[in-house]
């Protein structure tokens, strides 16, 4: 059976787990039980990592678990910033379950970030009464920044301003075209 | 029996960068025959459409009566003694106006009658002039005579049309508020904006107009005088400014306001600028309107799941509902008599104009297009203006109040929207 590299790591660990109370940690594990392709290759900081002949899946960085997972979760919740526009069904001012994790994103951004401001324009598609549509493109703006307060933004970052109908995304009248409409845009300044 | 009411129409005359153009897209199969024979002239006339037309038109406009083409007539008498009768019958009309229009200086004067066809009997008669600068609203005058001796209701052909235009042939959006004749005609450009210009709203004197702009980055309520061009910003509270209507004393505004947290009615008086709140609900409220005897207030509210009319007896009071027959009911407007509220209806996924009957409470649809909003009544209850989409283009039509036939006011260029029809001025 040919393990991977990865495996051979976690075979080690294993096994310098059952041995730890019989050897010192760190430096010389020549009398653990693995591998014989498996030679240690990097050895700075006093922190040692195994790598095999192939070495894939092995990070030879100098983080911590922690560290790593927090750059993970940076990079994830920069990805999910890049969302800035909601949608919403007709005639509601309902936020999507989907929308939730990207709001959320953005509600820790601004949290993290006081300076930072934004304006939450809502808007509604062309069907029905214009000034009606005016109040609902509000009414979604509203949610929008209520969300983003209780996950921790401050009221004082954000400015809500509706249009109603009359800036529309995609113009036509097509369920396709209304969806598009239908919704609440992030401009941040 | 359908007639091809289309072919009989005249179609309007050259079209001005800022004037909309006429169509006639369907007649009523009710209408009144009636024959508008062609004013005999004399003295020099200026270009342009001849009075007779433009009052063919506006008969024909108001859905209630099917001009006779000139073609078609026998004879063109411009008075009594040259108008036989029989011809008349033969053709199935019900009444001839005949006249004469002559020119004095630097005016025109139009002698004209009107004849009941069966009764061999004439039923109004006069002399009017204008500037020859203005024959077209002295052709107007004409038609609101003979609207109201035949009906004996008053015309409403001398009023006036406030809208919105959109033109994005340039790139950037142009949005201009105007104001014309009823037919469309000498349009005049009040405001242009790079931003939405909604809601025009008349005041009752026929002087203003209050509606919502978006100049400043956010909707603003402003009043504007037509005749100095001088505009008054009256509302820009913190979030929406909108929906105003007035009061029929002029003395005050009903307007949409959310600073208190969300949409709710409130009555601003012009002079003080204080404003009173009316509604008191977490519902969206909005697009309120005075009742004819500006006691109640009808509005349009969600608060019971999706948009609906209701009705405060007086302001402040607990407000009944007033539409059932929909999820989607909005934007109230009653008539000035207190017999029907007109407003946006949706049934079966089309955006529609109906009306409730005020006195049993039925409900009747009026359009067959799908797009529809804002519809405006006229003031002598007897035609309504609204916007919808044709061929992906907003445009204004015109129907008779209790639904039948449509006339059309596409603009040429670009979307028209928002009409208001403006009050009767004497």
């Amino acid at each position: 059976m040919k393990l991977s590299a990865q495996t051979k790591v976690i075979a080690l660990l294993f096994s310098v787990g059952l041995f730890a109370g019989c050897s010192t940690t760190g430096e010389n594990m020549d009398d653990g039980g693995y591998d014989s392709d498996v030679a240690p290759i990097d050895q700075d900081q006093g922190s040692t990592v195994y790598g095999g002949s192939d070495q894939d899946g092995i990070s030879s960085s100098s983080m911590t678990e922690e560290e790593r997972m927090e750059v993970q979760q940076q990079a994830e919740l920069e990805a999910l910033r890049e969302i800035t526009t909601f949608y919403f069904d007709f005639d509601t001012s309902e936020i999507k379950p989907e929308a939730r994790d990207v709001l959320m994103a953005h509600a820790r951004y601004l949290s993290n970030n006081p300076g930072q401001n934004v304006r939450l324009e809502g808007h509604g598609d062309e069907r029905g009464s214009k000034e009606y549509n005016l109040a609902i493109g509000e009414r979604r703006a509203n949610a929008v920044q209520r969300f983003l307060v209780v996950n921790g933004a401050s009221r004082g970052q954000m400015e809500t301003v509706s249009y109603g109908e009359e800036k529309p995304a995609v113009m036509g009248s097509s369920e396709s075209a209304w969806a598009q409409n239908r919704r609440v845009e992030l401009v941040f300044e | 029996m359908v007639f091809a009411a289309a072919a009989l129409m005249l179609v309007a005359a050259t079209s001005v960068q800022a004037e909309l153009l006429i169509r006639i897209t369907e007649g009523a199969d009710s209408a009144i025959p009636v024959s508008v024979v062609p004013f005999s002239e004399s003295g020099n006339m200026p270009a342009g459409d001849k009075l007779s037309s433009i009052v063919q038109a506006d008969l024909a406009m108001s859905g209630e009566f099917r001009p006779l083409s000139p073609e078609k007539m026998l004879s063109l008498p411009s008075k009594r003694s040259d108008v036989y009768f029989r011809d008349w019958r033969m053709l199935g009309q019900r009444y001839v106006l005949v006249g004469e229009l002559t020119r004095n200086g630097d005016r025109v004067q139009a002698r004209y009658e009107l004849f009941d066809v069966n009764r061999e009997e004439r039923i109004l008669g006069e002399t009017a002039a204008a500037p020859v600068s203005n024959i077209r609203s002295l052709a107007h005058h004409v038609s609101d005579k003979v609207y109201e001796a035949i009906t004996g209701v008053p015309g409403a052909f001398s009023t006036k049309l406030a809208y919105v235009t959109l033109d994005r042939t340039s790139g950037q959006p142009r949005y201009r508020l105007q104001v014309s004749d009823i037919d469309g005609k000498r349009a005049r450009v009040r405001l242009e904006s790079k931003e939405p210009i909604l809601s025009p709203a008349w005041s009752p004197d026929g002087k203003k107009l209050a509606y919502v702009s978006f100049e400043s980055g956010k909707p603003a309520i402003f009043i504007h005088e037509l005749n100095s061009g001088q505009r008054t910003k009256v509302a820009d509270f913190p979030g929406l400014n909108s929906a105003p209507t007035w009061s029929s004393d002029g003395q005050s505004l009903l307007m949409t306001l959310s600073k208190d947290g969300n949409a709710e009615i409130y009555q601003m008086n012009l002079q003080s600028r204080k404003v009173t709140k009316l509604t008191n609900h977490w519902a969206i409220d909005t697009e309120a309107a005075w009742d004819s005897a500006d006691d109640g207030v009808f509005f349009t509210s969600d608060r019971s799941g999706g948009p609906q009319i209701y009705y405060m007896a007086k302001p402040g009071a607990e407000p009944r509902r007033i539409t059932f027959g929909s999820r989607y009911n909005a934007r109230p407007r009653p008539d000035s008599k207190g017999d029907y509220v007109y407003y946006v209806h949706q049934r079966d996924g089309a955006f529609l104009i109906a009306r409730t009957n005020l006195k049993n409470d039925e409900e009747t649809v009026l359009t067959r297009t799908e797009s529809d909003e804002s519809p405006s009544v006229s003031p002598n209850g007897r035609m309504l203006i609204y916007a919808t989409k044709q061929s992906g283009k907003s445009v204004l039509t015109v129907i008779s109040a209790d639904g039948g036939a449509a006339y059309s006011l596409p603009a040429s260029e670009g979307d028209v929207r928002d009409p208001a029809w403006g009050p009767i001025v004497r």
